[in-house]
């Protein structure tokens, strides 16, 4: 059944969306935020936002936090409008993770690998204390710095590919599937499975990684690595035909290495699974390379018994803005609707009723 | 390019107020503010994917001498565009390219070295060497 358009109702939209306005400002006599504030003091959900509204921009991102009240679907939905206002000016060439200025990076699976552990601001091994000393605003003392790390930090797959222990990337030039432009088709293919995971909800995709661990289509995960830092983005301009740096974007790359017993065709060695995301994410980088490893379970010649391995499931429903419109869309008038359904109801027990009438004369002994 | 793309916007007006006069110019195209696809490659040297998009601002200008300087610049910051824009048409001016590398270019690569040396020693500082307790294989 569709929603069906209602009218009337202006005036009290109006002053419903007035006291939205002053309800999002809160207290007067508090300072108002400043969306810098958000930026920089709440880069972890400027980041969130960023990914699952689809859209690189930290100061829009922070205004759509503001404007929605820290709501961070909501916000992410405020993006994803904006960014249907814009043209596309180009794409990128594509990014290369390997030449990231790392502010972190780490391995579980290689101790000693080149270019070091380094643990970058994190709050692994925090204690999960409550830090009252930032009810007070105490000034924070500088991070502390060593002599940089010299020499190159190849990523961890390309150390394990060189033995043939790991699988290949195979690479490929091929235009990419891009589902802001074409509706998502099955089997999709691995470009848009990325694309649909990349700016999935977070929860989501954190609760279909967990449930592979929890043996729902387990497929044995280590961190083969992950990395943040900056990435330079070039484009080649139509007017210059050569490559041009525009500017840098934020990202969390995770190599997630997985068993593999191999096949006929291929010997045993370990598998991958990719995640990509904007910002630092561990958790949303994690939790992509877990699903995209388990989405891959046709192609690796798995059985697929579990719900992190069938990709329409997991494409059709990851997108939260998707979700959030069609579910919220029910509070919205069904009147016309529900009207049709109850004299359906009606209709068949009056039916059932003079059917039942009918009978019972003769049923009596 | 690249140098004045990833300039901080406000480093770039300050450098460029020292520097000699760029010359008047015409605008050919924009500022425009669009979206930019980010493109990855799947396990980070695979085939490509479409990752998520960015906004960015380009500008074409034909400064008073003729040439034409095109920027694409990340972000919303129109300003930006359009000074990278006159900076790529008055770099290519052999008369006037010494002195703005000088003033603009050098300074700029001099800013961004210092910020990537500082983040790589805050990164150096946090690490770390494990070591396994129960085996060293």
């Amino acid at each position: 059944m569709a929603y069906v358009a209602v009218k009337g109702g202006e005036r009290a939209i109006d002053a419903a969306h007035a006291w939205l306005a002053a309800a999002r400002r809160g207290d007067g006599a508090i300072v108002e935020l400043q969306t810098a504030q958000i930026r920089e003091q709440l880069g972890r959900a400027v980041d969130r936002v960023m990914a699952e509204g689809s859209l690189y921009d930290p100061e829009l991102a922070a205004l759509a936090i503001k404007q929605s009240q820290g709501d961070l679907i909501e916000a992410g939905f405020l993006l994803r409008a904006f960014r249907t206002t814009l043209p596309r000016l180009a794409a990128t060439l594509p990014l290369d993770t390997a030449t990231m200025r790392l502010t972190r990076r780490i391995s579980a699976i290689f101790k000693d690998l080149p270019g070091g552990q380094v643990l970058g601001p994190t709050y692994d091994y925090t204690h999960r204390l409550l830090d009252f000393a930032l009810l007070e605003n105490a000034p924070v003392a500088p991070a502390p710095q060593a002599e940089a790390i010299a020499g190159p930090t190849p990523r961890v797959a390309d150390i394990l590919g060189h033995e043939g222990l790991l699988e290949a990337d195979a690479r490929s030039e091929d235009e990419p599937f891009d589902l802001t432009r074409a509706p998502l088709a099955f089997p999709a293919g691995r470009d848009a499975r990325l694309q649909g995971l990349a700016r999935g909800d977070e929860g989501f995709l954190l609760g279909l990684g967990y449930s592979t661990q929890r043996g729902y289509g387990n497929n044995h995960p280590f961190v083969g690595e992950l990395r943040a830092g900056e990435v330079d983005v070039e484009i080649v301009p139509a007017e210059l035909g050569f490559a041009v740096c525009i500017g840098t974007v934020t990202l969390t790359e995770c190599q997630m290495v997985n068993q593999f017993a191999g096949s006929k065709t291929e010997p045993a060695q370990f598998t991958r699974g990719y995640g990509l995301a904007f910002g630092h994410a561990d958790r949303r980088a994690m939790a992509m390379a877990l699903v995209d490893r388990a989405l891959r379970a046709e192609e690796l010649g798995e059985a697929r018994t579990a719900p992190a391995q069938d990709p329409q499931f997991v494409l059709s429903t990851c997108d939260n803005v998707e979700a959030t419109g069609f579910v919220e869309h029910l509070k919205l008038p069904h009147y016309v609707d529900f009207q049709s359904e109850l004299e359906t109801i009606r209709r068949l027990r009056a039916t059932a009723e003079r059917t039942q009438a009918a009978s019972l004369p003769e049923a009596a002994p | 390019m690249g140098l004045l793309a990833r300039a901080v916007p406000g480093e770039l007006a300050a450098h460029l107020e020292t520097a000699p006069a760029l010359p008047d110019f015409v605008v050919l195209r924009g500022p425009q503010t669009g979206l930019v696809m980010l493109r990855g490659r799947a396990g980070g040297g695979g085939a490509p994917f479409n990752l998520g998009e960015m906004t960015a601002t380009r500008a074409s200008v034909r400064d008073a001498t003729g040439r034409i300087g095109h920027a694409t610049v990340a972000g919303r910051d129109a300003a930006h565009a359009l000074a990278a824009a006159r900076l790529d048409a008055a770099l290519q001016d052999p008369a006037r390219h010494a002195a703005l590398k000088a003033t603009v270019l050098d300074r700029l690569a001099v800013s961004e070295t210092q910020r990537h040396a500082a983040g790589a020693r805050r990164a150096a500082a946090t690490r770390v060497d494990f070591f396994t307790l129960a085996t060293q294989r």
